[in-house]
């Protein structure tokens, strides 16, 4: 083996990656955010009769879910411009994964209102609830339960799913501040092994603490 | 398409190709199936000093993107002058990642086999083996197999990241044509569209079998 290791300049460069790390968080809670509000309009296309809604909503659900993540990023990025719409690599990256996150949360949360039994609804409004009222305080509570996983695992691909922006040119997020260090010093290994070590420490705190509100919120 | 210059040249390079994205998809799978079984079915019995290590290992290739590792495993075969293409590289990574979803797939499938099950093939005079062979694997089989459908797409799809570390698939080849004609809309969409088609009928196979399989339970 004819390299030696400079892992005290790679553990120089930390701070620059713990502010990369913040922007990955930062994009992935945004993209997760954006794909919730998308994901339950096209949970609701998905079930509604009307033909033009069902068809839209179906075609974004398994478009996003049958096409690579970055292929889907690339489409924000070089598709769009052909449309006339220019978008830079950081809203690219974020479309793209917004994209993909609404895709799959659609399929979890109209697994979750499948598994809300329609005699709960009916039962509360027999006990004299508003229908708001029901859905707030006896079916969303439900539904929260079913998709509350899901939708964790979800955000831990969020995470993984930021690291593509790279390859459109972002180069704020862990990633690309990685990227950006191994093109100025060629010491590649080094630089992604941290890399890989913050991006290890992010997931399993997202992990660890979905688990922990599990615990606090599904405890009786 | 009028006044295009994408024809049928481009399209058979994009053919060519999607055909090294089912390559890579096909070896990272064997790969990824073959170390997961063997992972899955060690989690699923052994004791927890040999479980919490081989789960932890296995929990890194799910918690660190994908194209992080390539590029780790790329720079590591440069620093042991290792003659390895990068296609060879990406199959390996693959695999690793791969199997680190095969095995959690085969522990559930293992695990819902009832322990009385089990305990009942053995009291039948059936070795671990054959318990293992002629009972665990069917039964384990149907919990599995919707799952191990969805993780073969989702490696293939994921194989579009290898083009980093240089390997001209489907996505790399359709970028080139991108630079060369200019056109990345109609481009886009037609691999696009050859990633949708080879991935949508599998995935609606894997959720008839899911639907079927559950309602004979």
């Amino acid at each position: 083996m004819n390299y030696t290791f400079h892992w005290y300049q790679a553990f120089q460069a930390l701070p620059e990656l713990l502010w990369g790390a913040l922007v990955t968080v930062e994009v992935a809670v945004l993209s997760m955010v954006i794909g919730i509000a998308c994901g339950v309009l096209l949970a609701l296309g998905r079930n509604s009769k009307n033909k033009l809604l069902y068809g839209a909503s179906t075609a974004w659900v398994e478009g996003a879910r049958n096409t690579p993540a970055l292929f889907q990023i690339y489409m924000a990025y070089f598709g769009l411009g052909s449309l006339g719409v220019f978008v830079d690599s950081f809203p690219a990256l974020l479309i793209g994964i917004s994209f993909n996150n609404a895709g799959y949360l659609a399929e979890t949360f109209r697994g979750g209102l499948r598994a809300v039994p329609a005699t709960q609804m009916r039962a509360a409004r027999s006990l004299g609830m508003s229908a708001p009222m029901a859905f707030r305080l006896i079916v969303l509570p439900q539904l929260f339960r079913t998709v509350f996983h899901p939708m964790m695992n979800q955000m831990v691909w969020a995470i993984l799913m930021t690291s593509l922006g790279v390859i459109v040119g972002v180069n704020t997020d862990l990633a690309g501040v990685t990227q950006e260090l191994n093109v100025r010093t060629f010491r590649t290994f080094e630089y992604f092994a941290m890399a890989a070590a913050i991006y290890y420490l992010i997931t399993k705190l997202v992990t660890l603490s979905a688990r922990g509100i599990a615990v606090r919120l599904f405890r009786y | 398409m009028e006044g295009s210059d994408f024809g049928l040249q481009e399209l058979l390079l994009m053919l060519v190709g999607a055909g090294v994205t089912l390559q890579i998809t096909f070896y990272a799978v064997l790969g990824g199936t073959l170390m997961g079984l063997v992972f899955g079915v060690v989690r699923a019995a052994a004791p927890w000093w040999i479980n919490w290590p081989l789960g932890g290992i296995l929990d890194v290739f799910r918690s660190v993107p994908l194209l992080i590792q390539l590029v780790l495993v790329n720079s590591f075969k440069s620093i042991l002058n290792l003659n390895v293409s990068a296609f060879a590289v990406s199959c390996v990574v693959l695999a690793l990642y791969t199997s680190s979803y095969c095995s959690e797939i085969v522990r559930a499938g293992v695990q819902a086999v009832p322990q009385t099950t089990r305990r009942a093939a053995r009291s039948l005079g059936l070795t671990y083996w054959q318990d293992l062979r002629e009972i665990v694997f069917p039964i384990a089989l149907r919990v599995s197999l919707p799952s191990w459908i969805g993780l073969t797409l989702g490696v293939m799809k994921d194989s579009a990241l290898v083009w980093w570390i240089g390997v001209v698939e489907l996505l790399r080849t359709s970028q080139v044509i991108i630079t060369r004609i200019q056109e990345p809309l109609l481009v886009l969409s037609v691999c696009g569209l050859i990633y949708f088609v080879l991935s949508y009928p599998i995935s609606r196979l894997g959720a008839r079998l899911e639907s079927k399989w559950r309602d004979l339970d």
